[in-house]
């Protein structure tokens, strides 16, 4: 899993039927320290996350299709939490 | 998933006979604000995408389930034709655009 924002959203008509009333985010991975961590991805929405959102994604197929609650569904990534605080032991660099 | 574009079309007639009827489409990666952005790869067609087209694709196991029951041998499959993308970040927070290709430069994927 990993710390991401959600940066916006994707507009699909023709898509795989098991995508259909699922929003599809464009969500920027971050570092710890907010910075980009490589380039953003298209997730399914699992918990009705918005633009501007801090959330939880998941990066693995099984997670995310049993999240979205699809089994055997082309999704390889979902929103699947917000997040609302990260703490970080200070000796952690 | 990943968003993309479709650049090409490969062909091959000896493949797993599985692939039967499935087009072989070349993908170029992109970034939300629709620059270039990694090494293009093949994926497998499930979405009836064309040339030219914004799509977005999905890698890994997943990527074979649009075929079921048939069990394609894919990695990377096609799955959705993009109508609209509406990016709402900062500009500070955009990656920096990449810099103009040099001439002569070797081509990347």
């Amino acid at each position: 899993m990993l710390i991401a924002r959600v940066i916006g959203e994707l507009v699909a008509t023709q898509k795989h039927a098991s995508h259909e009333g699922r929003k599809l985010l464009l969500v920027q991975p971050l570092n710890l320290d907010g910075s980009n961590r490589g380039d953003a991805v298209v997730a399914l929405d699992a918990v009705d996350a918005g633009v501007g959102d801090r959330v939880l994604l998941s990066t693995d197929g099984y997670a995310a299709s049993s999240a979205v609650g699809r089994p055997q569904s082309p999704i390889d990534m979902a929103v699947i939490g917000f997040i609302d605080q990260v703490e970080i032991l200070p000796d952690v660099s | 998933m990943f968003l993309g574009r479709v650049i090409g079309c490969v062909w091959a007639t000896a493949k797993n006979p599985q692939m039967e009827g499935v087009r072989i489409l070349l993908v170029q990666p992109l970034t939300p604000e629709l620059q270039n952005t990694g090494k293009r790869l093949l994926c497998l067609d499930a979405a009836g995408a064309g040339a030219g087209e914004l799509i977005y694709w999905v890698r890994g196991r997943e990527a074979c389930f649009p075929f079921l029951p048939k069990e394609v041998p894919s990695d990377a499959t096609i799955v959705g034709i993009v109508d609209e993308v509406h990016v709402k970040r900062p500009a500070e927070m955009a990656p920096a655009a990449p810099p103009p290709a040099r001439k002569n430069a070797k081509r990347s994927g």
